[in-house]
């Protein structure tokens, strides 16, 4: 098994501890916490892939913004343990088999029909920075700059939805 | 090399993990974060593929992808402030008013 091999199996597991720690720990903060291992684990698989900036990003933007934002969320609202409710019956019976048939039938399809995709031919040359910002600023320019409005409309949208009503 | 099929898989099984995790959980904060583990099953699989073509169009695609659900939980979270303080509670089974 080659070293890549090896570190690849390590990540992924990893990764997918995480996603069953996600859902099988009953407090939001330890919930949030195997989230951001997952995210670190993913970072370690771009850098794997050769994909130095994509990991960056991750790390920043993912392990670093938006995970703090959900425990300051998390630390705002003073959230507790997960209730049990049993209200929906549909969700207890349909939901969850319907959940795990749809990540039986992506994994046998992957299984089954995931080898004709071509293996990268070599990784290292293909993915710099600079090449990534080149083809950010001339093919996907309009895209880029469409983004900085979604963001404007973000940032209003929270701070209507977050502020105190004048009563 | 790791084959781009492995990376396929695993993006599939966190995928999945992320709709049972939408499924399972009670709390609005923990279904929201299912969401992102959804993105980041998809970022993975778009990296792959950018990878095993050659191409960086996948990486620049992770990019816009990233920035989306940053502004997506910038907004989902205020309206989880919002619905915890009208109704004191973070399970989504008490916010009915639309059900039947």
């Amino acid at each position: 098994m080659s070293p890549q091999l090896l570190i690849f199996f390590l990540l992924a597991a990893l990764s997918v501890i995480g996603a069953l720690s996600l859902i099988l720990q009953k407090h939001p903060i330890h919930s949030a916490l195997s989230l951001i291992v997952v995210m670190v684990a993913l970072a370690g698989l771009y850098l794997l892939m050769g994909a130095e900036f994509v990991a960056a990003v991750q790390i920043i933007v993912y392990g670093g913004a938006i995970m703090v934002l959900f425990v300051f969320v998390i630390m705002l609202l003073n959230a507790g343990e997960e209730e049990h409710t049993d209200f929906s019956k549909i969700a207890k019976y349909g939901g969850l088999p319907l959940a795990l048939a749809l990540t039986g039938l992506l994994a046998t399809a992957m299984v089954r029909h995931g080898g004709a995709v071509a293996n990268a031919a070599n990784s290292d040359s293909l993915a710099s920075t600079t090449s990534i910002s080149m083809l950010l600023f001339s093919t996907f320019v309009y895209p880029f700059e469409l983004t900085s409005f979604l963001i404007l409309v973000a940032i209003m949208g929270a701070l209507v939805l977050a502020q105190r009503e004048k009563s | 090399m790791v084959p781009t099929q492995y990376y396929l898989i695993l993006s599939a099984i966190l995928f999945g993990l992320g709709a049972v995790a939408f499924v399972v959980k009670r709390n609005i904060i923990t279904i929201f974060m299912s969401i992102e583990l959804m993105l980041n099953a998809v970022n993975l699989a778009f990296v792959a593929f950018s990878q095993s073509w050659g191409r960086l169009d996948g990486q620049v695609f992770v990019l816009f992808v990233i920035v989306v659900a940053a502004a997506e939980a910038a907004v989902g979270l205020g309206i989880i402030i919002l619905t915890a303080r009208n109704r004191r509670s973070l399970n989504v089974e008490r916010v009915d008013l639309l059900k039947l």
